[in-house]
């Protein structure tokens, strides 16, 4: 897949070899990709992610929030979390917590989550699954001593592709 | 004077009660106009009593709301255990067809079946059209009925209602959420140009002849409530 770069407002997206995306995680924050940006191919995230901009490809973050701003355009299978729609998706999402489509959003593709949120107004073409999630057993003795953490896992955010084509 | 707005809907529809004269309408035109303002009500139905009964202790069926998705409608299928499918039929309408005229068109009819109802064979146990088919002309509704028939699984219902008594250049539009299998709320939200023509029993059975059975509600305000099987 290609990636172009269009414009250096993905916040997290500084001194990085193509092909890898780092959000700058000691700020905590949600790693954002800016309305004049567009990429092509595979990201995965390990933060929270807002997305204003065009994406084709697929958005992976499993444990985070997903935010589709209302420039976003995203032509790609989503999973996450969470998702919060104020633009426009096409492609399949599952969230394993909820996703909410806001009014003025358009989403086309087959939904499987465990609640949905629709606000009137919202655009929505294709099949809901609701999923239910299964409640955490909480364990019957006190936990052991966990070990030491290992080596922290680097590339929160990745976008892989061939980035070739990926201009500054 | 919410239920005067509404009982006015289910005579046929038209400008409000004491809405002053009649407005010049361009009757070929098919955009909704603006809401002035929403109205509500809530009522029994007895098609929508039929429509669930008949899918009385299954759960993991197919069910497609043409009306868009509304928080309601989807609450209330997912807890019943099916899958919900969308379809925002009479906006695809909308921006399908800009005139009467275009309604046959049999490539503008083709283009409006494959955006909106480009499902496989056989794919749903119930379909749940509310008024959308009541505004369209009889080369387009006929090509809407016959895709209808062959996406419902065999033994599948359709739930459809049309509410015209008499003729009218625009009717209101509304969004219809479940409250419960047998209580709809009614929502105003704009008005369309009507179908030119007038949906009365006979003209309804021989729509769906091609389906196993056709059964009428006529509820209060002339409102036809029409459950079909396949």
């Amino acid at each position: 897949m290609e990636a172009k770069k269009e414009a250096t407002t993905l916040s997290s997206m500084s001194n990085m070899p193509l092909g890898r995306v780092e959000p700058d995680t000691s700020r905590g924050g949600t790693a954002s990709i800016g309305k004049a940006v567009k990429i092509a191919g595979q990201i995965y995230s390990k933060e929270d992610l807002y997305v204003d901009g065009d994406v084709e490809g697929t958005i992976e973050l499993l444990d985070h929030k997903l935010t589709i701003g209302p420039n976003g355009k995203v032509h790609a299978g989503v999973k996450a979390r969470e998702l919060v729609a104020l633009g426009s998706i096409q492609g399949n999402v599952e969230a394993s917590e909820r996703i909410e489509i806001r009014k003025d959003a358009r989403l086309v593709g087959d939904i499987k989550t465990a609640r949905i949120v629709i606000e009137d107004g919202a655009y929505f073409k294709g099949s809901i699954d609701i999923v239910k999630t299964e409640p955490k057993v909480a364990p019957s003795q006190p936990p052991r001593p966990q070990p030491p953490p290992a080596a922290p896992v680097t590339a929160p955010l990745v976008a892989t592709a061939n980035t070739a084509d990926a201009k500054h | 004077m919410l239920s005067d707005r509404l009982r006015n809907f289910w005579n046929g529809g038209g400008a409000p009660v004491n809405a002053g004269p009649p407005r010049p309408v361009n009757s070929s035109r098919l955009v909704a106009r603006p809401p002035r303002g929403e109205v509500e009500e809530t009522r029994i139905s007895r098609g929508l009593d039929q429509f669930f009964g008949s899918f009385r202790d299954q759960s993991g069926l197919s069910i497609l709301d043409l009306g868009g998705a509304c928080q309601e409608n989807v609450n209330f299928i997912t807890t019943l255990g099916h899958k919900f499918y969308s379809e925002d039929f009479l906006r695809i309408f909308e921006e399908t067809f800009d005139d009467i005229a275009d309604q046959s068109n049999s490539r503008r009819i083709d283009s409006f079946l494959r955006r909106s109802l480009e499902y496989p064979d056989e794919q749903f146990d119930g379909v749940l059209a509310w008024d959308a088919l009541e505004y369209m002309e009889p080369a387009l509704l006929a090509a809407t009925v016959d895709r209808l028939l062959r996406i419902l699984k065999p033994k599948g219902y359709l739930l459809t209602m049309f509410h015209s008594s008499e003729r009218k250049a625009m009717v209101s539009c509304y969004t219809f959420r479940i409250q419960d299998p047998r209580t709809l709320q009614v929502t105003q939200h704009g008005e369309r140009a009507a179908a030119q023509r007038l949906f009365n029993s006979s003209r309804l059975e021989k729509l769906f002849q091609k389906f196993e059975s056709v059964k009428f509600f006529l509820a209060r305000d002339s409102l036809r409530e029409v459950i079909v099987r396949k």
